[in-house]
């Protein structure tokens, strides 16, 4: 039984998970899948903005940062539970 | 579904489709020879530099080419092109490197990554085919990297890669096999580290060489696609080979773009005939219907592709753990600690360019006024000698003086942006940005729009939506720029007063000069939010933005880099500002009024006549001879008390005729002109000389109060002229009170945050925009804004009991 899913934004800062949905609109997607963020891809939850808003992750070795809007929409497994 | 990665070289070329190359190459060269008209008809050769943002192209650029690039912009856009001359070709070689925007990817997500994209498939008249592409690599971040440099070296023109950074790549813990690379991508790769020059030499060697002898490029592709995608690519790629008359291997590689992307094609949307668009469209739904995800699953299959590539390549020295870049961000995007720093490296900023430009300003300063002093002394008094004196070197001198503040400005904005920290700044401001409904990366043009809104409006160009970049574009002239300082500064030095408070000298002029910043920002996120809410309507952008690591700033970059953006101040002041002067000496000097001097002559000689009825009076074609007057009564005065009451009456008849006559001048006609207008916010006709004037660009308001005053007090031989702040303060109205108020300069400094007067700025936002429509009507609102906010500050100060 794999862990559940959960939105990237609700993952705790410093912890690291891999990507098993993208559920943005398909033509705001590409763009996000070209920086490297494809189902599958590992990634990490560097820390959220002073403000809240945006999220910094780390993916594929280099540092990218969106909104919580977007990070709502990218669904993750955290490794070992959910 | 995933597809699993079939990667393999590409088969070969269909025979069929497949154009000779070396046709096409050599047309590419005839076109090269018809434009070499400048270096005795010796070829051309262009290596375009190409690669994603932050990989260090920019510092691989300057290594090969010196720090002499020629910067300029595209035709019709103004995306910076840079291009310099390779240093250390051969004798007869004339290599040209050309450094393109940096890009993600071929499908172009803003215009920077359309220029990029349009010079790789040399779709740009303005230039030839590349002989050669390099693209410019970071082994540190290979994966993203290699996403594009292999998009790259499929469209199968001559590609070298430089393996960049490779010294970063190390202290994260890892090696790039560099041999290995090229042989996996089939092109050369040269190992470099452009910071300290390494591998430099070994570049530009293989750039030369591959240049001089063109080898055969073997079509390589590194995606196999699957079943009904190959099918449709195929199809398409034939098409655009039949239609373009395109080599196969470059048709394969665009067929691939525009199938998969749509801003792939909805940006080339004039290059593709609608025959071609509508095939595109067919074998999308075609695609769709068998449920091939064609958006996602060409980039799925690149990356699992270059991920191969990236493993094979890559050896690990070390487990990835915190890199020194991560244990900055720590600090610099905490909380508290983030948010603190950032305060102070904006505050730093602009106490920086108050302070520390004052003594280098002052030197300026003296030294207009020397030459000022040496050449009204060289010439005889008259037409020339004011033109001089007052019109050229006192007009150009007042805005010169502003060079120190504007190229600490520029040194603070390269260091940010040098150093990575201008990202960093987005991070924290994007929230902010987003609820006035921009992007965090609206803050760096924002915040550009501080020194001058012409490089504030080119860095929009890395807005992807159009909308979003519009509204920037819109408001970004609303932030203070550099050219409103001298007239802040003019206006606090004369009318604020500069005396300490609560222990602090000069605290209220320095707050004044604050609140004008604030208001111009608050203004422009208002005004922000309301184009986002009615005109341009549309949802706050997605923001994907790299937060590339923090890296010690070249310093002769930097400063050649302010050294660039300065110059065209100074070329500014050179040129418009100094025709501007000229053109405004004469209309403030001309017509000459015959009534007004005899009159005035009439009451000299009465003044004289009174209390030296003996004394014999000369008269020059231009009336009395009032300079041998003085020089005459100028000695007696020492003892002779009627003969001062004499000098001082006389002194006043001059400045009475100066302003009768610029009353009566051309420019004195123009700014009555506009009385009318002006005067429900407290400015009289002459402060609308200075307006009209400031509409060419703003800074001209202190060349021209100097000229407009100094004309007006007929002061030539005056040698030490006053200093323009303290003349202001002498302005009398008509009734005797003072024009130049704390009311008047609030007044007037609200008037100069938000009215659009900079010609250049017009003529960007124009070319920026392609239609007149957008700054005909910011120039409307920003006047509407000026007149009605200055006079909401002129009517509020009076109710107060102030001026």
């Amino acid at each position: 039984m794999p862990p559940a899913l959960q939105p990237l934004s609700t993952v705790a800062a410093g912890s690291v998970a891999t990507v098993a949905e993208i559920k943005l609109p398909p033509e705001f997607r590409p763009r996000l899948m070209e920086m490297g963020l494809l189902v599958g891809t590992s990634v990490e939850l560097v820390r959220f903005a002073p403000l809240g808003d945006p999220v910094e992750i780390k993916v594929r070795g280099y540092n990218l940062t969106l909104r919580r809007s977007e990070a709502d929409q990218i669904l993750v497994r955290l490794p070992g539970g959910g | 579904m995933l597809i699993g990665p079939l990667f393999m070289d590409s088969p070969a070329p269909k025979p069929s489709a497949d154009i000779d190359p070396t046709a096409v190459r050599a047309s590419g060269k005839a076109h090269t020879s018809l434009r070499s008209g400048s270096t005795s008809g010796r070829p051309i050769h262009y290596v375009a530099l190409t690669g994603n943002p932050n990989c260090g192209k920019t510092t691989v650029f300057n290594a090969l080419t010196g720090l002499r690039a020629k910067v300029g912009n595209y035709a019709g856009v103004t995306v910076e092109r840079k291009e310099g001359r390779l240093l250390g070709a051969p004798g007869a070689a004339d290599i040209r490197v050309l450094d393109l925007p940096g890009t993600y990817s071929l499908s172009p997500n803003s215009l920077d990554e359309q220029i990029s994209r349009d010079v790789l498939l040399n779709r740009l008249p303005e230039l030839p085919p590349p002989d050669l592409i390099a693209v410019i690599v970071d082994a540190s971040n290979l994966q993203r990297n290699l996403y594009y440099a292999t998009q790259v070296i499929e469209l199968g023109h001559p590609t070298i890669l430089a393996l960049n950074m490779m010294d970063v790549a190390e202290s994260v813990g890892h090696t790039v096999d560099a041999r290995k690379l090229a042989e996996l991508l089939g092109v050369p790769v040269v190992p470099v580290v452009a910071t300290t020059g390494s591998g430099i030499d070994a570049l530009r060697r293989q750039i030369v060489a591959l240049v001089e002898n063109e080898a055969e490029v073997k079509p390589r592709l590194f995606c196999q696609f699957p079943g009904p995608f190959r099918i449709e690519a195929t199809k398409l790629a034939d098409r655009l080979a039949e239609v373009f008359r395109e080599r196969w291997v470059q048709a394969t590689a665009e067929a691939l773009l525009i199938l998969s992307n749509e801003k792939a094609l909805a940006s080339s949307s004039t290059h593709y005939p609608r025959a071609i668009q509508d095939d595109v469209a067919a074998a999308r739904a075609r695609l769709d219907a068998q449920q091939v995800d064609w958006r996602g699953s060409p980039i799925e299959w690149r990356y699992a592709r270059v991920a191969e590539i990236q493993r094979a390549v890559t050896t690990q020295l070390a487990p990835p753990g915190e890199s020194f870049s991560d244990r900055l961000d720590r600090v610099l995007t905490h909380k508290l600690w983030g948010t603190l720093m950032f305060v102070v490296v904006m505050a730093t900023m602009f106490l920086s360019i108050f302070v520390f430009a004052k003594i280098p300003m002052d030197a300026i300063q003296a030294a207009v006024d020397w030459l000022g002093g040496r050449v009204g002394g060289l010439i005889p008094s008259g037409d020339l000698n004011s033109l001089l004196v007052n019109g050229v070197i006192a007009g150009v001198g007042a805005v010169v003086v502003f060079l120190p503040q504007i190229l600490i400005l520029f040194l603070f904005i390269g260091l940010l942006e040098d150093t990575g920290y201008m990202a960093r700044a987005a991070f924290l401001m994007d929230r902010l940005m987003s609820k006035v409904g921009l992007h965090g990366k609206s803050f760096i043009p924002m915040l550009s729009s501080f020194a001058c809104a012409i490089p504030g409006i080119m860095a929009t160009r890395t807005i992807e939506t159009p909308k979003d970049r519009l509204v920037t574009i819109l408001v970004a002239p609303l932030m203070s720029c550099s050219a409103r300082l001298p007239v802040y500064a003019l206006l606090i030095a004369a009318c604020i007063p500069a005396r300490a408070v609560l222990g602090i000298p000069k605290l209220l002029q320095g707050l004044t000069m604050l609140s004008m910043y604030l208001l111009g920002v608050i203004v422009a996120l208002l005004m922000a939010w309301l184009f986002k809410k009615t005109l341009l309507k549309g949802e706050t952008p997605m923001l994907i933005m790299e937060l590339p690591p923090y890296k010690r700033p070249l310093l002769r970059v930097v400063l050649r880099h302010m050294w660039d953006r300065s110059r065209i101040f100074l070329r500014r002041a050179g040129t418009v500002i100094l025709g501007i002067n000229i053109v405004l000496w004469f209309l403030a000097t001309y017509p000459w009024s015959k009534v007004v001097m005899n009159e005035s002559d009439a009451k000299r000689v009465a003044i004289v006549k009174e209390s030296f009825p003996n004394v014999s009076l000369s008269f020059t074609r231009r009336g009395l001879d009032t300079e041998k007057l003085r020089v005459n009564l100028e000695p007696l005065a020492q003892t002779n008390l009627a003969a001062s009451a004499v000098l001082g009456h006389l002194e006043a008849i001059d400045k009475e005729e100066a302003g009768e006559k610029l009353r009566h001048s051309f420019a004195g006609r123009m700014g009555r002109a506009i009385e009318p207008v002006i005067a429900p916010l407290g400015f009289d006709w002459k402060i609308g000389i200075g307006i009209i004037a400031s509409f060419a660009a703003r800074e001209v308001f202190v060349s021209t109060m100097s000229t407009v005053y100094n004309v007006g007090e007929a002061g030539e031989e005056d040698s030490s002229r006053s200093n323009l702040a303290k003349t202001l303060l002498e302005q009398k109205r008509p009734d005797g009170s003072p024009v130049y108020t704390t009311l008047t300069a609030v007044t007037l400094m609200v008037f100069y945050v938000f009215a659009m007067q900079c010609a250049s700025t017009v003529a960007i936002v124009r070319r920026e925009t392609n239609t007149w429509k957008w700054p005909i009507f910011q120039w409307l609102y920003m006047g509407l804004l000026a007149w009605v906010l200055a006079f909401v500050t002129y009517k509020g100060g009076r109710l107060l009991g102030l001026g």
